[in-house]
Order: C-alpha cells, then sequence, then structure tokens
C-alpha cells in the first residue's frame, strides 16, 4: 500500500501548472528558520514479518494481563469478553467507527446504534443516550458545556475526586474560553465535600463521579437535595458503569446528566484506547445534547425505521451554533457495549457487579487484616485505597519483576497522598492471583 | 416554497430586517415571524423562546426555531421586557407554518421606548427588500 499518494510525474505535472521548477521552490516563502534542516530519521522500510517481531517486542515490554497480574483499573478494567461479542463485531457490516453519513441506507447500522442508545439508557437510568462520544473525558466536558448552555451560567464546579484525566480535558475545553472551573475537595472518608457549594454563587452544573476516582460511591442524592430551586444541573460521571449492576444508577440519583467511560463493557484495554463515551440526559434537555441520536420512526407503509434525528443540533447544520464540534462517534465500540449488554442480559450484569464487590472486598479485608491502612472508610466497588508503609516502592518493584503490578501509585495526580495505591479487582482475578499479592507485600 | 406573491404581508404589523413581525396591541407589542421566514424555513418542529420576566435589547436573541432543515435564532425587533411567551407553539409549532400573523405569535413584550416601531419597516418597504 502507497501512503504517499503522488507519484514523481503527478508531482512534475503539478509543479508544470503552477510554473514552478522544482519542489524547493513551491516552499520558497516559508522563513528558513521555520524549516527542518536535518533530514527525518525515519527508519529503513521492514519486511511484514520483520515489522510483526519488532511490535510483538514492543508489545513484551509492556506490564499487560495476562501475562502479569494487573490489580490497576483507574479508569481501564480488564473484564472478560464473551466471545459471541468478538465474533459479532468483526462481521465486515459492523466494522466503522462511524454512524454513516447516508444514514437511512444503513438501517441495520442505525439499528444496532439505536440499541445501544436503548440499552445505555437503561443501564444509567436515564430518558435519552446519544450514539456515544470518544471516551470518558470527552464525555464530561461536553456534559458541562451542555449544563452552561441549558443554565445559562458561566461556571461549574467539579468534584477533585473525578479521574483527573478528565479533568484536564475538562480545562483544556475551558481553557480558551470565558468559562470557569471550581474545585470541590475530598473528604477523609473518601467522597466530596459539599460544604462549599452555596458559597460559590450561581453554578451550571456541579459534577461528581461515582464510583469516584478513588474508588469510593458518592453520596449524590445529598447533592440533589443541595441542587434543589438552584439553575445547576447534577452531572454524574463514570469510569466504571459495571458498579451500576450493584449501586444505584445516575438517573435514580436524580441526575439531570450522565457521562462516562463504557470501556468495561466488552472493550478491551489496547494500551489506554479506542474507548467509549457514554452520554446520557434527561429528556427535556435533548436538544442541547451534542453528537448524533438515532431515532425510531415507521415509513409511509408503517413499517419501522430508523434515522438520524434531531441533527439539526449538529455541527454540518447548526454551524458555530451546534451542540458540539465532535459529532464523530465510536460507533464500533458502542456497538459492542451493546453486544456485551445483551450478552450479559440484566441479571447476568448483576451477578457480575456483584462478583466483582466480592472479590475487591476479599481482597480489602486480606490486606486489612495483614496490617495494612485503608484510609477512607465509604462502600467501594471493584476499586479502594491503601496506605502502604513508607517505602513501599521497593516492594512494588519487587513485585513487578515476579509480574504482579500492585495497583496505581496516587501521589502523581495527588501529591497529598504519598504511598497511598488504589487497587482493582475484577471478576479476572482469582482467590490465588489476591492471595499471592497478600503474601507478597507482607513479606 | 412560494412565490412572493403567493406570500401575505398584511398592513396591520411592522416588520424587521431579520424577518420578525411587530404589532402594537393596546400597552403592548407582539412578535412573530412573517410568512415570508415561516416559508423559508419549512415545516417548523420546535419553537424555543425566552423566560416572561426577561429584558432584552432590541436586536438580541430572544429564541430559535427549528424547522426540519435547519435552526435560526430569533432577534429582538424592539426592546423591552417578556410579558407573555406563546407556550401552545410548545405542542403545536406548527402554528407558526399555519398563521404566522395569528396563533403563531411567539411573545409580547412590554416595549421600553414604543416609538422605535417607527424605525421597522411597513409591508411595501419589506416586501421591496425581499424582492432585492
Amino acid at each position: 500500500m502507497r501512503y504517499l499518494p503522488h507519484t514523481p510525474e503527478d508531482v512534475a505535472a503539478m509543479l508544470k501548472a503552477v510554473e514552478i521548477d522544482s519542489l524547493e521552490g513551491l516552499f520558497a516563502h516559508i522563513p528558513k528558520d521555520c524549516r527542518r534542516k536535518d533530514a527525518l530519521k525515519i527508519p529503513q522500510p521492514l519486511t511484514e514479518w520483520e515489522l510483526n517481531d519488532h511490535i510483538d517486542t514492543l508489545a513484551g515490554s509492556m506490564a499487560v494481563s495476562p501475562q502479569y497480574k494487573v490489580f490497576m483499573g483507574a479508569g481501564s478494567y480488564e473484564h472478560y469478553i464473551p466471545s459471541a461479542v468478538s465474533f459479532l463485531l468483526s462481521r465486515s457490516e459492523f466494522v466503522t467507527a462511524y454512524t454513516p453519513y447516508q444514514p437511512e441506507l444503513s438501517q441495520g447500522t442505525l439499528q444496532a446504534i439505536y440499541e445501544y442508545q436503548t440499552l445505555a439508557t437503561r443501564l444509567l437510568g436515564m430518558e435519552v443516550a446519544n450514539a456515544s462520544q470518544y471516551d470518558g473525558a470527552s464525555s464530561l466536558a461536553e456534559a458541562m458545556l451542555m449544563a452552561i448552555r441549558v443554565s445559562r451560567q458561566k461556571t461549574v464546579a467539579v468534584s477533585r475526586a473525578v479521574h483527573p484525566s478528565y479533568r484536564r480535558v475538562l480545562e483544556t475545553y475551558f481553557e480558551p474560553t470565558d468559562l470557569n472551573i471550581r474545585e470541590l475537595p475530598y473528604l477523609s472518608d473518601g467522597t466530596t465535600d459539599l460544604s462549599s457549594i452555596e458559597d460559590m454563587g450561581d453554578l451550571g452544573a456541579v459534577a461528581l463521579q461515582s464510583p469516584n476516582f478513588l474508588g469510593c460511591i458518592e453520596n449524590i442524592e445529598a447533592l440533589k437535595q443541595k441542587l434543589q430551586n438552584k439553575k445547576a444541573l447534577l452531572v454524574v460521571c463514570f469510569s466504571e458503569p459495571l458498579a451500576y449492576g450493584l449501586y444505584k444508577n445516575p438517573g435514580q440519583c436524580g441526575a439531570d446528566i450522565a457521562c462516562g467511560e463504557g470501556q468495561s463493557l466488552g472493550i478491551p484495554r489496547s494500551f489506554g484506547g479506542p474507548a467509549l463515551g457514554m452520554f446520557a440526559s434527561k429528556m427535556k434537555y435533548v436538544r442541547n445534547m451534542p453528537g448524533r441520536l438515532v431515532g425510531q420512526t415507521t415509513d409511509l407503509d408503517g413499517k419501522r425505521g430508523h434515522v438520524l434525528t434531531l441533527a439539526t443540533r449538529e455541527q454540518h447544520i447548526r454551524r458555530e451554533k451546534a451542540t458540539s464540534n465532535i459529532c464523530t462517534n465510536h460507533s464500533l465500540c458502542a456497538l459492542a457495549a451493546a453486544m456485551y449488554m445483551a450478552a450479559l442480559g440484566g441479571s447476568g450484569f448483576k451477578e457480575l457487579a456483584r462478583l466483582n464487590y466480592d472479590k475487591s472486598e476479599y481482597l480489602k479485608t486480606a490486606l486489612v487484616n495483614a496490617g495494612f491502612k485503608l484510609p477512607f472508610s465509604r462502600a467501594t466497588f471493584n476499586e479502594f485505597v491503601i496506605e502502604f508503609p513508607a517505602g513501599f516502592k521497593k516492594t512494588y518493584q519487587r513485585l513487578l519483576k515476579k509480574k504482579i503490578v500492585a495497583g496505581l501509585p496516587l501521589a502523581g495526580f495527588y501529591p497529598e497522598l504519598k504511598n497511598h495505591y488504589l487497587l482493582c479487582v475484577t471478576e479476572t482475578m482469582t482467590r490465588e492471583d489476591m492471595d499471592t499479592l497478600v503474601k507478597e507485600v507482607s513479606s | 416554497m412560494k412565490e412572493l406573491n403567493e406570500l401575505n404581508f398584511p398592513a396591520d404589523v411592522r416588520y424587521a430586517e431579520s424577518h420578525e413581525w411587530v404589532r402594537s396591541e393596546g400597552d403592548s407589542v407582539k412578535v412573530g415571524i412573517t410568512d415570508y421566514a415561516q416559508d423559508q424555513l419549512g415545516d417548523i418542529v420546535f419553537v424555543e423562546l425566552p423566560e416572561v420576566g426577561d429584558t432584552l435589547d432590541k436586536g438580541e436573541e430572544f429564541g430559535t426555531v427549528e424547522s426540519v432543515k435547519a435552526v435560526s435564532e430569533l432577534y429582538m425587533p424592539i426592546a423591552g421586557e417578556i410579558v407573555a411567551v406563546n407556550s401552545s407553539l410548545e405542542d403545536a409549532p406548527e402554528k407558526v407554518n399555519n398563521t404566522p400573523y395569528g396563533d403563531g405569535w411567539m411573545i409580547e413584550v412590554k416595549a421600553e421606548d414604543p416609538s422605535e416601531m417607527d424605525d421597522l419597516m411597513d409591508n411595501d418597504a419589506y416586501l421591496g427588500t425581499l424582492k432585492g
């Protein structure tokens, strides 16, 4: 396959048309100090098998499961993916990241996305879900912009226990605008401190993540109470939607917008991507929702059909007044999530959630019994924070050599949380894996 | 779309360049969009209106009108306070297509300066702008 589309003949013909002698002449007006002087350091071409070797070597340099026991989640979770999901997803009818641009011709794709939207609303307890965003972080940023459109305010508040990467993306979105972000600190129990909200004046939105980045279940209903008769929308964010198989979902807690990451639902971790931005809201705000939306209707003969609906919100029609400048979505990942949810079913989903909780509680209890400190008392789902003794770094490195990743060191994200590690246990961990971890960190 | 001579431009309202009309009704004025505007937009499916009590300047956006093909902003033809909105458009936005100068009215405004009405066009002048 050629990656440079123009042959020397093409280039010569084009140069002749603009009456320039050489390619160098075409770039002559670019200032010298803006031009690269040395040649690009691109390695020589490789054969297919050499390239595969190279990629395998790169892959082998990473600590990934199943070769490693990775007790790390923090926004990306190792879950067993049923073979049915992988098989269905590989069907060529589905293999595209996009919603179709001539949608009515692609009824199958539209129906599949419609099914995803339906399952997403049920999981999140919301009235309407879009066809997906890029990832959890872009979902949160778009949710805050949407809340600002609805509330007509300029300031939003975000919990410090929201995923740090999500907050950085939000800051990037807001940086060139006149919009402001206020941060809500977390309390000693691991939940967000809501006491300062009253003093923040008129807010457009307040965002919590639950379970939050510290693994703790937030008291969203308390925030709902505080926001009564206020303009601010309640935004509930998530990085592990499997938790809603056990805990109340955003809708049950009164969320106006639910947004987050859907990677847990049948999508491999793949070095951080591709991901799935889930986005849902109350129906009354649908016209302010970003992204594409598939609707169901009937044709002239009364037969069921699917359409892209409310497209007048989108950038190809509404231009600079569009509800979002990203109307692309992660269709294939959304379909994976739909297939995953359908494969598990309601009761399977709950069972799996329970299994994650039980296993994670097993490790939590074992670590506490082994003398390690549990800094946050609040209930958790499949992640929790442990404070290890000073100097644990050495133990961490020793475990890494034994192919065990003992969680995520939190000090890089929260300087005050030295020696604190975020540990994750999903259904993929066995009791032996967990017993080994406890034995190793104790020795 | 219709020809200009098929459209209706009554003489009892004043017209803005941005295709809103204004009719004086006692202490306040009613505002809607013209027959030309509704015809250009096509089937109207949603009208977003301001809240009663909002005070807006002349030329400021007071809402949006969404048709099957586009969303357009609505602009205040005259400065003042919103004293009523036509909430029946929520369930029956097609009223704007059917009777743009009647049941399809959008907002009622207490004008800050009623003499601003004089800056708006009469039907002949408005028709002139449409003919280009």
